[in-house]
C-alpha cells in the first residue's frame, strides 16, 4: 500500500475472550463473553496514539477497509477512518469493536449461553452505555492501551465515548461527541418505544426466545427500523430524494407502495430485517433511553461531567432532529461550567442525523484539524 | 518579530485588551475569528479562555490554533454561558456588526465581571470628511462597501458612552487610538479606533 493512498485496504477481524466476570449496572453478571474487534495502523511505542471508535445502534466493529474473501463489505465510517483521512490511520491505532450485546460476533443475545447450550436470548442482561464502556475497557487492557489519544463516537457512539471521560478519566484525554446528547429527551425516548413495541408485538417474538422456535419477529423489527430511518433522514432530504414521485404514472387507490418514499423504507427495512437481530435492537435502544450521567446527581449535569478531565470536540449538524443541535449544546454547557477544554462546531448539512456518516468536507476538517493537534500531542 | 509581536502590531487593540487582563483570568472572547486574541491573551496572560465564532471558517482556524471555540450566532445571546462565570467578556471589533447590540451589551455584563469592547470612530475626522464629501468612508477600520458591510451599527464614541449611561453601563477605562498610536486630545474627532472596559454601574451609584 502507497503512503498517499486514502484507503485502510485489507483488514480481519479479531476475537477476544473474557473470563472475569462482568457486572452490569441492572446486578446482571455475564461470567464470560467474547469481543470482536479490528485494528488499522500501528501502535506507537509509548502506546499513546490510540483512538477507540465507538459504534451507534447499528454500528459494528467493522469500520475501515474491506475483507480479503468479500471487497464489497467496506466498513461503515470507511469515508472517515483511513490514511490520509480525517481519523488518520498513518498517524493513529484506530480500533473499531462490536459492542457486547451485539449482533456481529460479540457475546450478545443469539450467541449460545454455554450454561444451557442455547441462544442467550430473554436471559441475555439488559445492559448500558456504562456496561459498555466498562467491557471496552477490559479490551484496551488486554491491547496494552492505559490511556487513549482520543475516543470518537457518534450518536449512541458519543454517550460512550462521554461515558469513558466520566467513567475513567485517566483513561482518555480527548472525546469526539458527534451528534449525541448527555441524555434523551421525552421525543426520543418516545420514538425508542414505539420501536421496540413494533418488536415486542410480533407474534414470532416469543418473548426474545425466536431463536429456538426457529423463527425471527422480521415485521417487527422491519417497522423499527422504518420507524428509525424517518427520524435520521431530514424533512428537507426526504423531499429532495423522493418528494411525491411514485412508481407507476398515476394513482391506483390501492394499499400497495405506490410512492417513492414508500419503496424506499421497505426495502431498507427489509434489508435491515434480514441481517439484524431483534434482541440487540431491543438492547441498543434501551441502553439509548437509559443514559444520564446526571441521574446520580440529582439530575445535575454539571457535577456529572465535574469527574471529566479530557478535552472536548462537540459536533452537531442543523438538520439533524433526533439528535439535534440543542442537545450537543446541553454536552457542551457542563464542561463550559467544568472549565474543561471544549470546542463546538454545529455544521450546516442536509441530511439529518445520518449527516455523521456522511463526507461533509467542513465537517472532516473541523475533526482533522482537531485530531492533528492530538496528533502532535502524541508525538511530542 | 514574534509572530505575537507581529498580532500586536497589526491590532493595537490587542496590546491594550492584554494590558488590562490579569494572569490566569478567565475570558469569553466574542466573534473571536481565528482565535488569534485568545492566542495571544493564552501566552501573554496565561488565561482561561473560550471564544465564540458564527463563521465555519472560524471555527476551523481555531480549532487548528488550538483555541476552544463555541460556534453560536452572537444575536441569540449567549444562552450557554453562565451568569456571572467570565472575568473578562470581550467583543473586539464586533459591536458594529450585531444585529441586537443594546441586549448583547446586557448579555456581557450578565455572563462576565467586566466587558471589554473595541470599535472604529464613525466620528473620526476622516469619515466626517468623507461623509462631508459625499460618500460613505472607507478606510483601515472601515473596509467595506456601503452594500456590502457587515457593520449594521456604527457609531461614535460619544454615542456608544450614551448608550453605557442608559444602560446603566459604568465606564473603567478607555484607550483611543489612531492606526498605533495612543489619542488624547480630541478623542472622538482623531481616534480611529477605541476599547472600553465597563462594568455594571454598582446599585448605590
Amino acid at each position: 500500500m502507497f503512503g498517499g493512498e486514502k484507503v485502510v485496504g485489507i483488514v480481519s477481524a479479531q476475537r477476544a475472550q473474557f473470563e472475569t466476570p462482568l457486572h452490569f449496572k441492572s446486578g446482571a453478571v455475564l461470567p464470560r463473553y467474547e469481543l470482536v474487534y479490528e485494528t488499522y495502523g500501528t501502535l506507537n511505542a509509548d502506546q499513546s496514539n490510540a483512538i477507540l471508535i465507538c459504534h451507534a445502534l447499528s454500528g459494528h466493529h467493522h469500520v475501515a477497509g474491506h475483507y480479503a474473501d468479500d471487497a464489497k463489505n467496506i466498513g461503515w465510517w470507511d469515508n472517515m477512518v483511513g490514511a490520509g483521512k480525517p481519523i488518520d490511520t498513518n498517524k493513529f491505532f484506530v480500533i473499531g469493536l462490536n459492542n457486547l450485546g451485539g449482533c456481529h460476533g460479540s457475546t450478545g443475545p443469539s450467541s449460545i449461553n454455554p450454561e444451557t447450550g442455547k441462544p442467550y436470548g430473554s436471559h441475555f442482561p439488559v445492559i448500558t452505555v456504562e456496561d459498555w464502556v466498562n467491557a471496552q475497557a477490559r479490551l484496551a487492557d488486554l491491547l496494552g492501551i492505559q490511556q487513549f489519544a482520543a475516543i470518537i463516537g457518534g450518536s449512541l457512539g458519543g454517550m460512550q465515548a462521554l461515558q469513558w471521560s466520566l467513567a475513567y478519566p485517566e483513561r482518555v484525554r480527548h472525546v469526539l461527541a458527534i451528534a449525541s446528547a448527555p441524555r434523551l429527551t421525552a421525543q426520543n425516548i418516545a420514538f425508542n418505544d414505539v420501536a421496540r413495541n413494533a418488536i415486542l408485538t410480533d407474534p414470532d417474538f416469543h418473548a426474545g426466545d425466536y431463536y429456538t422456535h426457529g423463527v425471527v419477529p422480521t415485521r417487527g423489527l422491519r417497522l423499527a427500523r422504518m420507524l428509525g430511518h424517518i427520524t435520521y433522514l431530514s424533512d428537507d432530504a426526504m423531499a429532495h430524494k423522493f418528494g411525491r414521485e411514485l412508481r407507476a404514472a398515476e394513482f391506483n387507490y390501492s394499499f400497495d407502495v405506490e410512492f417513492e418514499v414508500e419503496s424506499y423504507l421497505r426495502y431498507q427495512g427489509d434489508k435491515f430485517a434480514a441481517y439484524f437481530d431483534a434482541n440487540t435492537y431491543l438492547l441498543m435502544t434501551k441502553a439509548l433511553d437509559y443514559f444520564d450521567p446526571a441521574q446520580a446527581f440529582a439530575g445535575n449535569m454539571n457535577q456529572a461531567f465535574a469527574a471529566a478531565k479530557a478535552d472536548y470536540l462537540v459536533i452537531s449538524f442543523t438538520t439533524d432532529w433526533r439528535f439535534s443541535p440543542e442537545r450537543s449544546r446541553e454536552i457542551v454547557r457542563p464542561l463550559l461550567h467544568n472549565r474543561r477544554n471544549v470546542s463546538y462546531a454545529e455544521i450546516t448539512s442536509a441530511h439529518g442525523h445520518d449527516s455523521f456518516l456522511m463526507p461533509d468536507p467542513h465537517y472532516f476538517s473541523v475533526v482533522q484539524a482537531y485530531l492533528n493537534n492530538v496528533y502532535r500531542e502524541c508525538a511530542a | 518579530m514574534t509572530t505575537h509581536e507581529q498580532l500586536a502590531a497589526a491590532r493595537p487593540d490587542f496590546a491594550a485588551i492584554a494590558a488590562w487582563i490579569p494572569h490566569g483570568a478567565s475570558v469569553l472572547d466574542l466573534g473571536c475569528g481565528d482565535g488569534s486574541l485568545l492566542g495571544y491573551l493564552k501566552s501573554e496572560r496565561d488565561v482561561c479562555g473560550y471564544g465564540v465564532e458564527i463563521s465555519d471558517a472560524g471555527i476551523v482556524a481555531c480549532v487548528q490554533n488550538g483555541v476552544n471555540v463555541i460556534q453560536n450566532d452572537l444575536d441569540s445571546g449567549l444562552k450557554d454561558f453562565e451568569s456571572h462565570s467570565f472575568d473578562f467578556v470581550i467583543l473586539s471589533q464586533t459591536l458594529q456588526a450585531t444585529r441586537h447590540t443594546e441586549p448583547l451589551i446586557q448579555e456581557i455584563l450578565r455572563v462576565g465581571r467586566e466587558g471589554i469592547v473595541s470599535f472604529p470612530n464613525f466620528g473620526y475626522w476622516k469619515n466626517r470628511l468623507d461623509v462631508l464629501l459625499g460618500n460613505m468612508p472607507i478606510s483601515k477600520e472601515l473596509p467595506y462597501q456601503w452594500y456590502d458591510t457587515p457593520n449594521v451599527h456604527l457609531c461614535t464614541f460619544h454615542d456608544f458612552e450614551q448608550l453605557c449611561a442608559q444602560l446603566r453601563v459604568q465606564i473603567l477605562d478607555r484607550r483611543v487610538m489612531s492606526g498605533r498610536d495612543e489619542v488624547q486630545l480630541l478623542p472622538n474627532l482623531l481616534g480611529s479606533m477605541a476599547v472600553y472596559r465597563f462594568r455594571l454601574a454598582p446599585k448605590s451609584a
